[in-house]
């Protein structure tokens, strides 16, 4: 090789550094807004695509579109948001929210939200910061619950139980018929998560649930304590091995019943079961614990648009948000996704489904919704602490001392440090 | 004489480089230098500093001092399983893998039959980045679908990869399974290159098959077997994509280079945190570095 080759080898490899940066400027010049997509699923990229275009045929504007697979996108977003982000994004309500814009990253859309209709109170609560500022469009929600087939329901006669005991009784009665009760798998780490938040919130309530994910309460305390204690008693009766199965795994034993129930998000196990027995599939609120507290609180997780702090296109980023809030945009997106539901209540309802219907009540009957465990609290605590936390307490469920100390002690550093 | 200055003359002498000369040299040696520094140097001090603070990736820097090394060692339950599993990926590697390579290349060096069917074979797996070779330990291994359990067709079947007591021996087969052909593939060309002479001197001097091995060719192929360590080692402490692979490094497969990821990647970064676990990284990699280079100056002044 000659000399002059490798120089040019090397400029061409300084090159291929330099390069995705480049590529990055490139994406957010004029010709439309940006928005960065975490919709990397071919079902709801369907979907956006479909809303997307809703708009680009109102407007006569174009929506540039990045999409990048979601989980790369949720590591990314530290430094997507601090480096060149696209004017638009999609990303998540609640504590996940009000940290960004806590950090001075998202624009302020107050403005427009003093135009918005057919968002709730509750919805609004959740899109605002810890200012007082909104800075969320929100789009689509699903609740978590307790997911069954009816047809199974049917043939053994089982009903529905509304209280623990019942639930229990439910889940003994299961094992006796030869089927697993609870469908469970927690390879990812954090499907578990909904049923500690459905326990805690039932036992303890709502605001203690909320306060215990801030950092205000403790973790060995005796409240948390008999939450996973009621875990204990009930894990005989989910499947075991979960923590070498995915949940999806999990939702296709519901779908060949060969599990009774599972405890999931609307989307979930709905994606898992073929197109003829999704009529078959659905759900009851997760039982009442403590009367105290009923069947109160609701696990939502709400799903919407930011604008980024350092968005090029200002106006046109509004004009896009401002339109995703309407009805209209949601309608066009749940065509193609029916496994969500939408948040503004001027939403066509009357192509969904029975689920759907029962989503929406379950939801607005709700007196409080709570975002998901990860969504509630910080995310370097939810990742590093709670993931492996409850991954142990499924190995080993009986050193429960031992276990909440261990998160306490994790909690108060994570929660000192910043 | 005539014969001496003509010695002199080819011996180079001091030079006079032209302006062109210093130019490239000053760009071929000084932008590996930048590079170095840059992409090297920079990011070790600045994870040797950053492990003394805390920082989320957007915010103030503020010093903890010592703060996160004392709750790292004693507050964070995942870092000695971490620190376990690295250990004993190191002594897999070394003590079965890599006399298993060996093993094989001595017979393969043999003569047997079919020996190039055998060696492309067990080559194989090296070609896979072990990322992918975590995916096919999955689908051999998954409890519910994998094809081993289905195989066993036991009523209980065993959860290869999400009991935390086994997944870590399953993972370090498969591991070992792609080390193994490395090995094997480096000494062979090692096994190529030892004098058919010595084995043959040996004979005559009535030395068994095995004396001849341990004795005459093992110590002809030390600068195989460093280089052997010294990958062993390498991989042992770089060991990543597997474990991710599997189920993110977690539930019993933990490793230093999985926590460093999980604190420093994602939304809310604990970087300072996550710097001195890579701290206590370097610091291990820097035992095995050092005791490394000193045996090799060392053999080179013997030599």
């Amino acid at each position: 090789m000659s000399r002059r080759t490798l120089l040019r080898g090397a400029a061409v490899g300084a090159g291929a550094v330099a390069l995705p940066s480049v590529l990055a400027a490139c994406s957010s010049g004029p010709g439309g807004v940006t928005m960065g997509s975490n919709a990397s699923d071919p079902v709801p990229k369907k979907a956006f695509a479909a809303a997307f275009t809703a708009y680009e045929k109102k407007s006569k504007k174009t929506v540039r579109v990045n999409t990048v697979n979601h989980e790369n996108f949720q590591e990314n977003i530290n430094r997507y948001l601090q480096g060149t982000p696209d004017d638009v994004f999609m990303w998540f309500a609640g504590n996940r929210m009000q940290y960004f814009a806590q950090k001075g990253l998202l624009s302020d859309i107050s403005d427009l939200w003093r135009d918005f209709d057919g968002f709730s109170e509750a919805l609004k609560k959740q899109s605002t910061g810890l200012d007082g500022k909104q800075y969320l469009v929100p789009y689509y929600y699903y609740p978590w619950a307790v997911f069954h087939r009816k047809s199974v329901f049917r043939e053994r006669g089982y009903d529905i139980p509304k209280t623990f005991d019942q639930y229990r009784a439910l889940a003994q009665q299961m094992q006796k018929d030869g089927l697993v009760p609870f469908a469970f798998g927690d390879k990812d780490g954090w499907p578990a998560m909904g049923t500690f938040d459905y326990l805690n919130m039932r036992a303890n309530g709502y605001d203690f649930h909320i306060a215990l994910l801030r950092g205000e309460k403790s973790w060995n305390s005796p409240q948390v304590k008999q939450v996973f204690d009621l875990w204990r008693g009930l894990l005989p009766y989910h499947q075991q091995g979960a923590n070498g199965r995915t949940w999806q795994e999990a939702a296709q034993t519901l779908a060949q019943k060969k599990a009774g129930m599972t405890v999931l998000g609307l989307p979930h196990p709905g994606q898992q079961f073929s197109a003829a027995d999704r009529e078959d599939l659905d759900f009851f609120p997760f039982p009442e614990i403590d009367p105290a507290h009923g069947q109160d609180a609701v696990e939502a997780p709400i799903d919407g648009f930011l604008m980024s702090k350092k968005a090029k296109d200002r106006d046109g980023a509004k004009e896009l948000l401002k339109f995703l809030a309407t009805p209209q945009a949601e309608d066009s997106y749940l065509k193609s996704d029916p496994n969500n539901v939408a948040v503004n209540s001027g939403a066509d309802t009357a192509a969904y489904t029975p689920l759907q219907k029962k989503a929406v009540q379950l939801v607005s009957g709700a007196r409080q919704i709570s975002q998901f465990l990860d969504r509630d609290t910080r995310p370097d605590f939810a990742s590093t602490v709670m993931i492996q936390a409850i991954q142990q307490f499924l190995n080993k469920p009986d050193d429960i001392d031992g276990l909440v100390n261990d998160i306490e002690r994790q909690k108060k550093q994570i929660f000192s440090a910043t | 004489m005539p014969n001496l200055r003509a010695r002199r003359a080819r011996r180079p002498g001091p030079r006079r480089y032209t302006r062109r000369d210093r130019l490239v040299l000053g760009v071929l040696l000084g932008l590996p230098i930048l590079l170095d520094l840059a992409l090297i140097w920079g990011p070790t001090f600045a994870s040797v500093g950053l492990s003394f603070t805390t920082w989320d990736g957007i915010g103030d820097i503020r010093w903890a001092g010592l703060n996160n090394y004392d709750h790292l060692f004693t507050g964070y339950p995942q870092f000695w399983p971490a620190v376990r599993h690295n250990l004993l990926w190191l002594a897999f590697l070394g003590l079965l893998a890599a006399p298993f390579g060996l093993l094989l290349a001595v017979l393969i060096d043999r003569g047997v039959r079919f020996s190039r069917f055998y060696q492309s074979t067990l080559y194989m797996p090296v070609v896979l980045s072990l990322a992918v070779v975590g995916f096919i330990a999955q689908l051999i291994l998954s409890r519910d679908q994998g094809a081993l359990n289905a195989v066993l067709g036991s009523k209980n079947p065993t959860d290869w990869l999400g009991n935390p007591g086994l997944n870590i021996w399953m993972v370090l087969l498969a591991a070992g399974w792609r080390h193994t052909g490395y090995v094997m593939i480096l000494y062979l060309a090692g096994l190529k290159s030892v004098d058919p002479g010595l084995k043959e001197a040996a004979a005559l001097d009535g030395a068994s098959a095995r004396q001849t091995f341990f004795r005459v060719v093992l110590p002809t192929l030390r600068p195989v077997n460093v280089i052997v360590g010294v990958i062993t080692v390498i991989e042992s402490l770089r060991a990543f994509d597997i474990v991710y692979a599997v189920n993110k490094g977690r539930n019993g497969l933990e490793l230093l280079s999985v926590l460093v990821t999980d604190n420093i990647i994602g939304e809310a970064s604990r970087i300072g945190f996550g710097s001195a676990l890579a701290v206590v990284l370097l610091l291990v990699s820097l035992g095995f570095i050092v005791t490394y280079l000193v045996q090799e100056l060392r053999g080179e002044r013997r030599r």
